[in-house]
């Protein structure tokens, strides 16, 4: 039953029907759109989205890829953490071949690094209590979808007593990102498709702020085709009305106010502060650190470390992939010097990255 | 006997000696083994002869729907029988971790007597070996085989030209789904057994019938139908194009694949098979296939056409895209 609901998102008359719509609703130029997630990224290159729409409508990939957004003094500072102070290292997968400064925790692995691959923060606190003589870090990387369970992972050590658990936080949220990039005059963004399951946990009304104060029409869009293309649809109907508000296509999961219990969990475990990403820089108010209330538990606090963020000085565009300005095959790196076996920048690492689903699903 | 698998099982000792002659021998018990000689004896064979060999490594061993000893008979069965030979002859190498309990060799054992008897294969000769504890996962096991070619049929990837068909014998990913699950640390619950089959049954009675109408076959394990099209793709310097709405895909399968974000492209199979075949014949080779139990729900799912080597797929919404090798193990995506 469950995938005959599913189903019905991917159904090709309809697809059709809505590409028509799209088509006809679009003017001379193409409209600049931003897809803002990376697991629309995906869908759209796995869908085969970009060429139907080629001509009427650009989609420009947002910095909503987690690990794309990872400064590379994080890997640093989790590789130094490892090393030095033979701490286990727990991650999500595809933090492992994020490079870093000169290395990545894939390649110290194959030198004797303790990095264990988790499917869920609560994995790493079990790992942590099943050794309680070693000192267990929990890479908590990811946007406000990983903030309540890395948050309730957080919760479960302190209340389980599991002392050698902590977390190396690197967390951070979608709307200030979305304000930057709105303010910026070279992305020149006329509509956002904003992210699904981020608005499951935040609720649509999180970008009225985007939409009031730029101008730019916002549609919470779900993450199958259909989705997609209804989400398209209703960003050129707002442009062509000449309003810009906030929307929800995904109405069926996303509520407006979202998710309030996964909201007092991650106001209870962290408190936002400012953070730096990867390509983009410095961002105000857009990260979230732990609470010093559990300060026990935060790893850059437990093992004087800090991640420092130091502005990236290569050849690598990732940052004007993640801000939109250029695509991937724009970067004079793409599929030479940077392929998801040799990654150079960290937009081709993570299969959410823009340029590697650009690699993956492109090249026709 | 022991309950437990001894350092000294495998010492080459007395020990070795009644685990061979004891448990091993009881499974395998046909005239070729039986003197076991340092060689199994085939006597002459007639016709073209094909080889080959492949390890299994399976965490767990024993899953739903099959376990590692069904799985290294089935492998090596099918990889020639997809090069359109029968299997005659198969070795069975065994490296068993001290402590293993002796009860799951002989399920193992069993599984492969019981597959071997399916695919009319002889277990000829093998090799029993014990490693430490913690030096190996309970039990792997090798095997090689020595098959038969069919008549007349060889791979001919050169052959495959545009409008030719990709047939594929039935759903994609259940072998590793159902591995997966058995591992038990997604805590996913699915009623998802393995695939694990000989194909000899299914594919050999076809090729006399249909000749050089099938052009290549290939059966798509590790990486899946999306690796498998990609190398045939590459040998026969052709162009397939798939169709998303026809891939082949169980709803057990597919939930699991939409919790964790796998691509039942690239999911191992262990009982399917992929097969390029002329656009004229295509419907009565499927209809053959369907008669079959391992090939009920034989479909095409795509089509050769003009242009470079390559893998691309028809989307459901009406896009084209490139189905490309996968870089490492699919991993849960984070959000």
């Amino acid at each position: 039953m469950l995938l005959k609901y599913i189903d019905d998102f991917r159904d090709p008359a309809a697809a059709k029907a809505l590409v028509d719509r799209i088509r006809r609703a679009a003017g001379d130029a193409p409209v600049r759109l931003m897809e803002v997630c990376g697991t629309h990224t995906v869908a759209i290159a796995r869908g085969g989205i970009r060429p139907l729409l080629s001509g009427a409508v650009t989609m420009l990939s947002g910095p909503g890829c987690p690990v794309c957004v990872t400064p590379d003094g994080y890997i640093d500072a989790a590789i130094a953490l490892g090393k030095d102070r033979g701490i286990l290292l727990a991650s999500f997968g595809d933090m492992l071949r994020v490079p870093g400064k000169s290395s990545s925790l894939e390649r110290e692995k194959g030198a004797g690094l303790e990095v264990r691959v988790v499917y869920s923060p609560l994995d790493a606190v079990t790992l942590a209590a099943a050794a309680p003589d070693r000192e267990v870090v929990f890479l908590g990387v990811g946007f406000e979808t990983t903030a309540p369970a890395i948050g309730g992972a957080i919760r479960t050590a302190a209340g389980r007593g599991v002392k050698n658990f902590s977390v190396l936080a690197s967390l951070r949220t979608i709307p200030e990102a979305m304000g930057v990039l709105a303010a910026d005059p070279e992305v020149r963004i006329e509509g956002f498709l904003c992210p699904a399951h981020v608005s499951v946990v935040i609720g649509a009304d999180a970008y009225r702020p985007v939409a009031e104060r730029y101008g730019i029409p916002c549609v919470v869009a779900g993450f199958e085709p259909l989705d997609i293309l209804l989400g398209i649809s209703m960003l050129l109907r707002q442009k062509k009305e000449g309003v810009a508000r906030v929307e929800n296509e995904y109405s069926r999961v996303a509520r407006p106010s979202g998710n309030r219990k996964a909201q007092d969990l991650i106001r209870d475990v962290f408190v936002p502060c400012d953070t730096g990403w990867r390509g983009i820089g410095v961002i105000p108010s857009s990260g979230l650190r732990i609470a010093d209330r559990y300060a026990a538990f935060d790893a850059e606090k437990k093992f004087g470390y800090s991640v420092v963020y130091a502005p990236e000085g290569s050849a690598c565009r990732c940052g004007d992939v993640l801000k939109g300005k250029i695509l991937p095959v724009d970067c004079p790196l793409f599929g030479k010097a940077c392929v998801p076996e040799e990654p150079y920048g960290p937009c081709m690492v993570s299969g959410e990255g823009t340029c590697a689903a650009y690699y993956k699903y492109g090249g026709l | 006997m022991h309950d437990k698998i001894l350092l000294s099982h495998g010492e080459g000792g007395k020990r070795t000696r009644d685990l061979v002659s004891k448990v091993i021998a009881r499974y395998f018990d046909n005239p070729v083994l039986a003197p076991l000689f340092d060689s199994g004896l085939l006597g002459r064979v007639e016709g073209e002869i094909a080889f080959t060999t492949d390890g299994y490594v399976v965490t767990p061993p024993f899953f739903p729907g099959g376990d590692i000893g069904r799985l290294a008979v089935c492998g090596t069965v099918n990889d020639l029988a997809v090069c359109g030979a029968k299997a005659v002859a198969i070795s069975c190498g065994l490296i068993l971790e001290e402590g293993l309990p002796l009860e799951s060799l002989e399920r193992a054992l069993s599984a492969m007597r019981d597959a071997a008897i399916e695919s009319g294969v002889t277990v000829a000769c093998g090799d029993t070996k014990v490693v430490e504890r913690g030096k190996g996962d309970g039990i792997f096991i090798t095997t090689a085989g020595v098959g038969v070619s069919v008549d007349g049929w060889r791979p001919a990837p050169s052959a495959i030209r545009p409008g030719d068909r990709i047939l594929l014998t039935g759903t994609m990913g259940d072998h590793q789904v159902a591995v997966l699950i058995a591992r038990r640390n997604l805590a996913i619950e699915a009623p998802v057994r393995s695939d694990v089959a000989p194909l000899s049954g299914l594919l050999l009675p076809l090729l006399p019938r249909f000749a050089d109408k099938i052009r290549f076959m290939r059966d798509p394990t590790r990486g899946g139908v999306g690796v498998t099209l990609n190398e045939m793709s590459s040998a026969a310097n052709a162009r397939f194009v798939l169709d998303e709405a026809r891939l082949p895909v169980r709803d057990s399968v597919r939930g699991v694949c939409e919790i964790l974000g796998f691509d039942p492209l690239y999911l191992a199979n262990e009982g399917k098979a992929v097969l390029i075949v002329a656009g004229d014949a295509a419907d009565e080779i499927v209809a053959a296939l369907r008669e079959h139990p391992y090939g009920r729900e034989s479909t095409i799912i795509g089509e050769v056409e003009e242009g470079a080597a390559g893998v691309r797929m028809r989307t459901l919404a009406g896009g084209m895209r490139a189905v490309d090798y996968p870089v490492g193990d699919q991993l849960p995506r984070i959000c």
